[in-house]
């Protein structure tokens, strides 16, 4: 019988030739990530179990990415960065971007494909649930707790259950106003979010193709909204350009056979595709931008892992240039190499970071940011009942930081669209026009 | 492993999101500090919106005031417990406050993988949807050989659903002890 991508990754790194789903298997690692918030604890939990003095199982393989709590004055927060540096300085790890340095890079899952650890055919594993990010590149990547991190830091193995694979399939072309975020957004409201739980989400079929890298990435960003266990994209030529431009490291492509089984399959008309918005409070909370239009709200938010790279603010500032925002609009790149570029890209002459500026909106450090509420100083943390349209990934009561907020989860179109009106819009027309 | 759990049911509904059990805002703290760590005891469950909290009556604290412990030790859920974040301070928030149990319809995988991996406390699956049936402040009593849920307040008894292959790490203590045991790790 034939078998998936995630199926074969998952055997070739087992040491077998056929994997099924529900098989309990132990897997080589490839990558382990980790940053600020879990890595104290891995370490901790490492050093407990395999002794004070032990040693990672391999230098190179371990990824260390502080970007959650970076720019606050919370002392615990900051006690964490000197932990991970001195793991970082006691084993001597190579691939550590700390914080207050030219090396720093930013959220973790841009971070991981820009510094070229995204590679084809590997197994990847992060303390982080959006490391589901990684599967965009043809790899099989999750997100595990402190003490299975702790496990693979000293064995360089972890057991994985065999997902079942669910096939998500689009055909045709998106309009141009449709981003990645409102196809996965609509897929989440179609399934919940419990639809995909213990399972791997493979996106396949010609528009999904002709996304670009960071715009696979939002869809297998948002993979575990579904409780799915990996987002998963074949590789192509736009995957290996990508990765050519990052890494000289050997990679394997790895295809599903014609025959390969799946739990689940449907095809969508990309064609038919609209802008979806998730209201509070939960991501399978669907409905289109053009239903909620009478929704008022206090300010927009665009960045975080999933809809703060590039892509995200080429559109964002698309509809922004040469206007003025209504409502308070907060623009936080994902890493500094998506800083850098909003300095560096230009719309009819004026760079993305001007184009921000003179709309009037706010413009903050590369980390996680108010994503996820964080620290009390964080930069865009929601206050009070505010209601807030934000490209990020979760609308869970209190998500943002306020149990009284209501945020909508939507595409930077609709964000920037929504900033200019004051309320939540369809940004067919702005796009279009 | 204990073959049986009593303690009082606190109960929650579905879709109890890891934001919920702890606030990101309070992930700030040691997990490996005697002292410190107590901080996630006293924070599990303050994101749970009040109406949510203690079900069926809601408004419910889990812990009172600066107390890091709470007087319940089973959480009762409904689906898709645990789903959000990867962070271990989820489960870990828990067992600092005394949880021994939690009984959900149904776990997000990774909140589930850390509970069992990390042993930091059994997670029981339940086909009724015992929400509906369980106050907060119920008297409860889990027997693992029979694998039942007992409502000593409610006179019930409940199958529960059996742990399957987790059982042996489960019973080992955690994927460490679990590991030792099978030879792939060296014993400490």
């Amino acid at each position: 019988m034939g078998m998936t991508i995630t199926e074969k990754i998952l055997a070739a790194h087992a040491g077998k030739d056929s994997v099924f789903p529900g098989d309990n298997i132990w897997v080589d690692v490839d990558v382990l990530m980790t940053h600020d918030v879990c890595g104290p604890g891995t370490f901790a939990i490492f050093k407990k179990q395999f002794g004070e003095n032990a040693k990672v199982w391999d230098r190179d393989k371990v990824v260390i990415i502080p970007d959650h709590f970076i720019f606050t004055e919370d002392t615990h927060a900051n006690r964490n960065i000197d932990i991970l540096r001195q793991f970082v300085k006691e084993q001597d790890l190579p691939h550590y971007y700390d914080v207050g340095t030219d090396n720093y890079k930013g959220v973790c899952h841009l971070a991981l494909a820009q510094e070229g650890f995204n590679r084809p055919g590997e197994v990847l594993f992060g303390t982080d649930s959006h490391t589901s990010t990684s599967g965009a590149f043809g790899m099989f990547s999750t997100g595990i707790g402190n003490t299975d991190a702790a496990f693979i830091l000293g064995t360089g193995k972890i057991w994985v259950k065999v997902p079942e694979s669910m096939c998500f399939e689009f055909t045709g072309k998106f309009p141009d106003h449709v981003m990645a975020k409102d196809v996965i957004l609509n897929v989440i409201g179609d399934i919940g979010v419990d639809g995909a739980t213990y399972r791997s989400m493979e996106w396949r079929g010609d528009a999904v193709m002709s996304l670009s890298m960071e715009e696979r990435m939002t869809l297998c960003n948002m993979a575990i909204e579904a409780g799915g266990k990996n987002g998963i994209i074949e590789a192509d030529e736009v995957t290996t350009d990508y990765v050519r431009q990052r890494t000289d490291r050997p990679y394997k492509i790895y295809h599903s056979d014609e025959d390969a089984k799946y739990f689940f399959k449907k095809t969508y008309n990309a064609s038919e595709m609209e802008s979806i918005v998730a209201k509070p409070h939960s991501p399978d909370n669907k409905a289109k931008a053009s239903e909620c239009e009478d929704v008022k709200l206090d300010r927009a938010y665009i960045g975080s892992c999933t809809g703060g790279k590039l892509t995200d603010f080429m559109a964002a500032a698309k509809l922004l240039k040469g206007r003025k925002v209504l409502i308070d609009t907060f623009i936080v790149p994902a890493t500094r190499e998506v800083e850098e570029d909003l300095h560096k890209e230009k719309i009819d002459g004026e760079t993305l970071i001007d184009i921000f500026k003179n709309a009037g909106a706010y413009l903050g450090d590369p980390s996680c940011a108010a994503c996820l509420g964080g620290p009390k100083d964080t930069f865009g943390r929601a206050k009070d009942n505010q209601v807030v349209i934000s490209t990020t990934n979760r609308n869970f009561p209190g998500r943002m930081g306020s149990k009284q907020s209501h945020v909508y989860l939507a595409s930077p179109y609709t964000a920037a669209a929504s900033a200019l009106t004051g309320h939540i819009t369809n940004p067919a027309d702005f796009v279009n026009n | 492993m204990k073959k049986i759990i009593e303690g009082l049911a606190y109960v929650l509904g579905n879709d109890v999101d890891t934001d919920q059990i702890i606030p990101a805002e309070h992930l700030v703290y040691s997990l490996s500090d005697p002292e410190e760590k107590k901080n996630y005891g006293k924070f599990a469950l303050t994101g749970v919106p009040g109406e949510q909290a203690g079900l069926p009556e809601g408004n419910v604290s889990f812990t009172e005031g600066d107390n890091f412990e709470s007087k319940y030790s089973i959480i009762i859920g409904g689906k898709n417990f645990g789903c959000g974040s990867s962070r271990e301070h989820a489960p870990a928030c828990m067992e600092i406050a005394g949880v021994r149990a939690v009984v959900a319809q149904s776990y997000a995988r990774i909140f589930y993988r850390n509970s069992v991996d990390g042993g930091f406390f059994i997670p029981f699956e339940c086909e009724t949807r015992l929400v509906e049936e369980i106050k907060t402040g119920d008297d409860l009593k889990i027997d693992l050989e029979a694998n039942t849920l007992s409502n000593k307040t409610q006179n019930k008894t409940y199958d529960l659903k059996s742990l399957g292959e987790v059982i042996d790490i489960i019973e080992a203590g955690n994927i460490f002890e679990y590991a030792r045991k099978t030879g792939m790790i060296a014993s400490s």
